[in-house]
């Protein structure tokens, strides 16, 4: 499932697009070292290929409703973490663009939802694992369906944390979860399926390809260590980034925190920090909030006086005001309309 | 999703728009991207129950959509038949969070609506500016932004190759699926055997040409090293285009523009 | 200088699988002759092909481009010299837009960014699709897309072209037209196809492949007519003798 830029704040947003992007440099960077001059070519037509696999719909025994490949285990089977990982990333990026799946900004949380937790973790802590060089068929179909699940239930769940700290979507914690990781086991169990149909379907019929997956020396196993290395650098950024912004944005962290945890404090070392962000932030306010804001007490125009500092919070708009403000913005409408007649105009005179 | 067919033609529809020769198709991929960027940032750096704030914004995708010329129906039925995850989610706001904040005569709106309201906005705006993006900018000009702005270049070509083979490969698929719906009267679609056997032909074929393509590449001089030509030129326009918009978004952003404005009207009026 | 640009010795190919593709194969090619290699399916033209071009190694004998004898460490000087034109026009142009595709070789020549650019604006220039310099591959016909091709090896300059089946899957304008543009070429050729009409308009000489020898090598007005060879190696009379001799009989 596409996480959508509706549902993000900036800071999650960016934050991911970071941690994605670094991951992108970084495996670049690796594979120019492997200097495989084929992959190039390979992971260009590979994804080509999934995308493709994509647009076919098959029926789901037993259900009669009709489902599609993801394809991201299979990119990483086939061609290694790195490869697979830029592969993933390419179509999820034609994805976004040409069919609006998610959104630009949420490319860093896609990106990383479904490709860094397939190729980084699944496939090499998993899939690896149980694979060796002499592997039974039935162990390396065994290997595909569990990887693929542990790779279908890591995704979504870090679709809830992300909408959790982006404070758009006011669904609780547990709820959240309980909606989304059943839904996911399912679609899991079809993912797994196709995969080791397919994985077993290339064992026969071009053995060859596995097995140089198999013995390439970058494609050999990533370290355990390295791995969980990258994931607490990735939490202490997503944290320490969020905590940064926590004080500007009430509904942002804090809320999702209380939510989680079930109460409002913030964990000892954060603490710290957010005073003193916080008089940073009063000095340079820079985004003022004018939307509608929840006032927490029942709000009267006696009351308006108490609240926030910020002078256009929800009680400063009265019917009148909400007029003009209709009005503003047909007019800023119709001046883009304005404009590019007025600029189209000219161009058709200057032909 | 859609049928095989009319996903096909959408993209290619999409793709033929990029191609077409207007002004704002002229722009500079880095600067139009660039502006793609800023206005889905800041459109989602409003608070969760902005909502008439956000309305100014649709300036950049009315202007933008005018002036490329584009086919606006088909944007909003692209729009709609998205992926509806955002909206799933969303519509459970209204049930969670039910503080009235707004009177409206006798009409009580609770948080939830509003912020389901704003999430909409957000959801038209964010996704409306990519397909815009990629209607006015061809993806090869997109790559070659993304090269200048010094993403690896190992993975700006190979997304290239992703895009050139898209359709080779979706067309081959499509014949495919074609042959298969010939022969298969009764079931709509193929069952999990059915397509692993599909999906595994299409790889066999995909993998010979992979093969295929290494040698011309080969036989074209390449040694593993990829150089590409740096043919975009950041011109005076390109800049204009980038700064004003930027700035737009920031006044849309700092200042309650619609109340201004329609103030300054009203007082006209009056 | 050897005057003789090509020239291949005993050839012998087997592939790893064990099938002897290739049984002996000697000819040699004089500068700025146009050489068309017709066969059966499975009569070795493919791989001949892909041996000239490099892409695979004669298992016994040798081949000689202009000075250099083929091997591991000459390959990337051979294809310099030859300009290989790939069957199918979506393995051949494989970058997101025309422009982008013919510059590919130069740029990878390692000329300098100048010469790059007017030498793949040349070669569109001779192929006639100058227009299509910003089109992405996928919105071509199949005749443009073969010129294409065509037009991203020339711009390498090469001393001979290598084309397999050039004109497969053209409609008959297209294919005349490609005709008429191969024509205008002074590059040696070598032309590997099904479609004996066309080699006979384009090749002075022609060799017959059959079971991975040379089963001739001659004229090609006087090979095509010799119904006899040509049937013993799988191939029929070109439409364009047949109607001749039925005129004839008028």
């Amino acid at each position: 499932m596409h996480m959508a830029d509706a549902l993000i704040s900036p800071t999650v947003g960016l934050t991911f697009c970071a941690i994605s992007g670094g991951t992108i440099i970084y495996s670049a960077k690796k594979l120019k070292e492997e200097a495989n001059e084929k992959i190039i070519p390979l992971m260009g037509v590979l994804g080509a290929f999934v995308f493709a696999a994509q647009m076919i719909n098959f029926t789901i025994p037993g259900t009669g409703s009709s489902g599609h490949l993801g394809g991201g285990m299979i990119l990483a089977i086939l061609l290694g973490p790195y490869a697979g990982f830029l592969t993933l990333a390419s179509v999820l990026i034609i994805q976004a663009l040409f069919f609006g799946d998610g959104g630009l900004l949420a490319l860093g949380c896609n990106i990383f939802n479904m490709a860094f937790w397939t190729c980084f973790v699944a496939y090499p802590l998993i899939y690896r694992k149980i694979v060796k060089q002499d592997s039974q068929p039935t162990m390396i179909t065994f290997a595909a369906l569990v990887s693929v699940l542990a790779a279908m239930q890591l995704g979504p769940f870090s679709v809830v944390i992300q909408t959790l700290l982006s404070g758009i979507s006011d669904l609780p914690f547990k709820s959240f979860v309980l909606l989304m990781q059943p839904i996911h086991l399912a679609i899991g169990l079809v993912e797994a399926v196709v995969t080791a149909a397919f994985i077993a379907f290339v064992r026969k019929a071009r053995p060859e390809i596995l097995q140089a997956a198999a013995t390439s020396r970058l494609l050999a196993q990533i370290p355990i260590r390295k791995v969980l290395i990258g994931l607490g650098v990735v939490t202490l950024l997503t944290g320490g980034i969020l905590s940064w912004f926590a004080s500007s944005h009430p509904d942002g962290l804090e809320w999702s925190i209380e939510r989680i945890t079930g109460k409002s404090e913030i964990s000892e070392p954060v603490k710290g920090i957010i005073p003193l962000l916080g008089a940073i932030q009063e000095k340079s306010a820079i985004l003022p909030d004018y939307g509608f804001k929840p006032g927490g007490p029942p709000q009267t125009d006696e009351m308006q006086a108490d609240q926030s500092e910020r002078g256009e919070a929800w009680p400063a708009i009265a019917s009148g005001t909400t007029v003009a403000g209709v009005v503003g913005s047909v007019m800023t409408l119709a001046l883009a309309f304005l404009i590019g007649f007025v600029f189209k105009r000219r161009r058709s005179k200057v032909r | 999703m859609a049928s095989f067919d009319s996903t096909f033609l959408d993209l290619g529809r999409l793709d033929n728009l990029s191609y077409n020769d207007t002004i704002i198709h002229r722009i500079d991929p880095r600067a139009k991207l660039l502006v793609t960027v800023v206005f889905i940032i800041v459109v989602v750096s409003f608070p969760k129950y902005a909502l008439t704030s956000l309305v100014p914004f649709f300036f950049f995708p009315i202007l933008m959509a005018y002036l490329a010329e584009l086919p606006v129906g088909f944007l909003l039925k692209k729009l709609l038949i998205v992926s509806p995850f955002a909206v799933f989610i969303g519509i459970f706001n209204p049930f969670l969070d039910r503080e009235v904040l707004v009177h409206l005569g006798s009409f009580d709106i609770t948080g939830g609506w509003i912020s389901f309201g704003s999430l909409i906005l957000r959801f038209v705006l964010t996704v409306g500016a990519a397909l815009i993006l990629i209607a006015t900018t061809s993806f090869p000009g997109i790559c070659n932004a993304l090269d200048r702005l010094k993403v690896p270049r190992l993975f700006v070509i190979q997304l290239m190759f992703l895009y050139r083979f898209i359709f080779v490969l979706t067309e081959e698929t499509l014949r495919m699926v074609r042959a298969r719906r010939m022969r298969s009267f009764d079931k709509k679609r193929p069952g999990i055997k059915q397509f692993v056997q599909m999906v595994g032909l299409l790889f066999l074929r995909t993998l010979e040409r992979a093969e295929r393509i290494y040698l011309a590449m080969c036989s074209r001089g390449f040694d593993g090293e990829i150089r590409t030509i740096k043919r975009l030129r950041f011109t005076l326009r390109d800049l204009l285009f980038l700064s004003l918009f930027i700035m737009l978004f920031a006044v849309f952003r700092f200042y309650n523009t619609n109340q201004i404005l329609g103030n300054l009207v009203l007082q006209v009026f009056r | 200088m050897s005057h003789h640009i090509i020239d291949l010795q005993d050839v012998h190919y087997r592939y790893p699988d064990g099938t002897q593709a290739l049984s002996g194969i000697s000819f040699r090619i004089v500068h700025g002759e146009a050489v068309g290699i017709v066969g059966a399916n499975g009569a070795g033209k493919s791989t001949l092909l892909l041996q000239i071009g490099g892409t695979l190694l004669p298992t016994a004998g040798s081949i000689r481009i202009g000075e250099i004898v083929l091997s591991k460490k000459t390959v990337k000087e051979i294809r310099k010299k030859i300009g290989f034109v790939f069957q199918d026009p979506d393995d051949q142009i494989f970058m997101p837009t025309v422009f982008e595709d013919v510059a590919f070789g130069p740029l990878h020549l390692g000329w300098t960014l100048d010469n790059v650019e007017q030498s793949a604006l040349k070669a569109l220039e001779k192929v006639n699709c100058k227009h299509l310099k910003d089109r992405p591959p996928h919105k071509l016909s199949m005749g443009q897309k073969r010129a294409v091709s065509i037009a991203s090896v020339i711009a390498m300059d090469p001393d001979i072209l290598v084309m397999d089946e050039p004109s497969s899957n053209l409609d008959p304008r297209s294919r005349r037209q490609l005709i008429q543009l191969l024509n205008t070429f002074d590059h040696s050729k070598i032309i590997a196809s099904h479609d004996l009409d066309m080699v006979l308009e384009l090749c002075e000489r022609t060799i017959i492949l059959g079971e991975g020898r040379v089963a001739a090598d001659g004229r090609t007005r006087e090979l095509f007519s010799d119904e006899k060879l040509l049937a013993e190696n799988g191939l029929e009379k070109p439409l364009s003798l047949q109607y001749q001799r039925l005129r004839v009989a008028k």
